[in-house]
């Protein structure tokens, strides 16, 4: 297998607003440090799962792959060129491989435009066909994501459409520029449970045919676990564990893991307890060394002082103390 | 319902029987809640799982009678520690919300006021009950908030000082503020995070332990499965199955139950997901017979006829003609 994406140390720092009389007074700018020295690779035909809870960065990751953020630092290796450093229409050429998949489909389509054409267009401005082939490939990608009949969808609105039937629109028109590379943020969050296999069974159909690669954003461990190879857990801005996905789920080695798995609802719920206390700190001001040490149940001295560095082979882990713990 | 008399026990507090509420729309009469009968015991806890449009929180607030033009009760009992709160006067039926039937909203930000301080809003809640001066009622109002894990001094905060969860905490503190016997809470956490969510389920579970009766309504099917005694199974403003939690899991008797066990991803059950074929139907105009039969992988001739009956399987209530 080869690499197709690689990040190296991206950080996303955005500025906070203040008022005038805070300027006035104090020079310095404060920022949040949404995305603090992120690294990770996806092989071509892999799916990354990146977990964590609401705030702790995850989908501005996926944003800056896709162009909709500018990295404040940081190397996005795509298909061996560093995106950060492309412009214009060499930059464009690349983004057509390179699409996303947001996480409301009720405001990811325009309202007015005809769904057909959320498919057509991408296709023009890539100048991939002609307007009557284009036509035909929406079709043909209409029907692959189960919007039958095609030219009955083709020429609806989205208010016309359920959540579940707008979800597939916005697949197919990531998909119909045939993508090396998805950003799913959050695809199925939005939708009603019964329909939520359906979705999910589709991307995944993607990936078997296209030999797709995905970042696949999400809190929901669960689905994280179904659709991943491997899995990325975000803490605060940082990666604090990364692996195979059966080994990070059955051996978590961080403590935040272990916390996420413990409350994860389950059919089957597990033996497994693992603490976590108060509330996520503030992405402004991020505790000294290891950032999960407030409100973890093994923190010794060293956690508070030295930030720890992602390490180990292919399971890697952030963490001074790492669990040794089996779920079986 | 004969089936539902017989199955429950004596210390009920919650009998609802035959219970409709329908919208009604310029398109024609939306049948939310379709003749529903449930019971809930002293100390219950109790899970309410659909989707969204199944009904689920239209049967929470018609419990509370808050339901809104162009809603309706249209038939139906509810009655609770033996009075029909349908029967109730308005004033009456003001003092039974809050004192002793309390609710727990999902969206805790648009049912706390932006411009009063926690304590307040509390002690607004208590003396409207209680016969309590303002320094007694905020003392509660700071127990309140300790007994679901806030600090105390979190009374003189504003709610867009406090997280989600612990907005949600606060929620729970007034639900419970007048000490009601039974709690509804109407997918407490599906804007929060799993282990928040965790927290505030720790919060329910030890509600119940103190006696209260708990209603949890989430479209969370394995949440509802870890946490509650009973599960009760809605689709299109019908109980299509209820009864015990685990066994409801193990063997699921309605193929929708099925078809929803066996497309929801699991941490721990590392298996496929199968997809359910169809959607949720147009209540308007629902499917003729069982509304579940277009996306049933076993319908018969007559589900598509004839509505199925709730029939009694080894303990436990299903509506579908299999079992007949």
């Amino acid at each position: 297998m080869s690499e197709i994406l690689r990040v190296e140390n991206l950080k996303k720092y955005f500025p906070v607003q203040k008022s005038f009389i805070e300027v006035f007074f104090s020079k310095e700018l404060e920022f949040i440090r949404a995305v603090d020295d992120v690294s990770f690779s996806v092989e071509e035909g892999e799916i990354l799962s990146l977990v964590g809870e609401s705030g702790c960065g995850k989908t501005t990751v996926g944003r800056m792959l896709v162009g909709l953020e500018e990295p404040t630092s940081g190397k996005i290796i795509f298909k061996n060129k560093d995106l950060t450093s492309l412009e214009g229409e060499e930059r464009r050429a690349m983004h057509r491989h390179l699409q996303i998949i947001f996480q409301d489909p009720y405001a990811s389509l325009n309202p007015k435009m005809k769904i057909g054409d959320h498919l057509i267009d991408p296709l023009l401005i890539h100048g991939l066909a002609s307007n009557s082939e284009a036509k035909e490939i929406a079709m043909e990608m209409l029907e692959r994501v189960g919007l039958v009949p095609a030219d009955q969808f083709f020429n609806r609105l989205p208010y016309q459409l359920s959540g579940g039937q707008r979800q597939r629109v916005a697949i197919a028109r990531a998909m119909v520029l045939k993508p090396e590379f998805v950003v799913a943020d959050e695809p199925v969050s939005m939708i009603d449970v019964s329909l939520r296999a359906a979705i999910l069974n589709l991307l995944l159909s993607f990936k078997d045919e296209y030999r797709l690669s995905m970042l696949f954003i999400t809190h929901d461990l669960s689905v994280a676990r179904l659709v991943g190879d491997r899995i990325a857990v975000m803490y605060l801005g940082k990666i604090v564990e990364i692996g195979d996905v059966d080994e990070v789920v059955q051996e978590p080695k961080h403590p935040y893991t272990a916390a996420l798995l413990s409350a994860v609802p389950s059919f089957e719920k597990k033996d497994l307890r693992i603490d976590i206390k108060g509330d996520v700190a503030n992405p402004r001001n991020p505790p000294p060394g290891c950032r999960y040490h407030p409100r973890c149940p093994f923190a010794k001295k060293e956690c508070k002082e030295v930030e720890p560095e992602l390490t180990g082979d292919r399971h890697r882990v952030a963490c001074h103390f790492p669990l040794e713990i089996k779920i079986d | 319902m004969m089936v539902a008399e017989s199955l429950a026990s004596n210390n009920k507090v919650l009998k609802i029987r035959n219970l409709s509420t329908h919208y009604f729309s310029r398109r024609g009469v939306l049948k939310a809640v379709d003749r529903v009968s449930m019971d809930l015991r002293k100390q219950e806890f109790i899970g309410i799982v659909g989707e969204s449009g199944c009904g689920k929180s239209t049967l929470a607030f018609s419990i509370m009678r808050l339901i809104q033009p162009p809603g309706k009760i249209v038939e139906g009992e509810i009655l609770f520690n033996g009075k029909d709160l349908l029967k109730l006067k308005d004033e009456e039926m003001r003092r039974v919300r809050g004192k002793e039937i309390g609710m727990v909203f999902q969206d805790p930000m648009t049912s706390l006021d932006p411009l009063e301080k926690i304590g307040d809003q509390i002690v607004e809640t208590i003396q409207m009950h209680e016969d309590v001066d303002k320094k007694e009622a905020l003392e509660k109002a700071m127990k309140l908030l300790e007994s679901v894990g806030l600090p105390g001094d979190r009374v003189n905060y504003y709610p867009h000082q406090l997280s989600g969860g612990q907005r949600q905490r606060v929620m729970i503190a007034l639900a419970i503020a007048l000490n009601p016997t039974l709690l509804i809470a109407d997918e407490p956490t599906t804007a929060l995070d799993v282990i928040v969510q965790e927290k505030i389920m720790e919060i329910l579970e030890k509600m119940k332990r103190e006696g209260r009766s708990i209603i949890l309504i989430t479209h969370d099917f394995s949440l509802a499965a870890e946490k509650s005694d009973r599960i009760l199974i809605m689709y299109a403003g019908w109980i299509v199955e209820m009864g015990d939690s685990m066994k409801l899991v193990a063997e699921p008797l309605h193929p929708y139950t099925k078809g929803l066990i066996e497309s929801v991803p699991d941490i721990w059950l590392a298996r496929k997901i199968k997809t359910m074929p169809g959607f949720p139907p147009d209540l308007i105009n629902p499917p003729p017979g069982c509304k579940f039969h277009p996306r049933c992988p076993k319908a018969k001739e007559i589900c598509k006829r004839e509505e199925p009956p709730l029939i009694e399987v080894n303990g436990r209530l299903v509506k579908c003609w299999l079992y007949e």
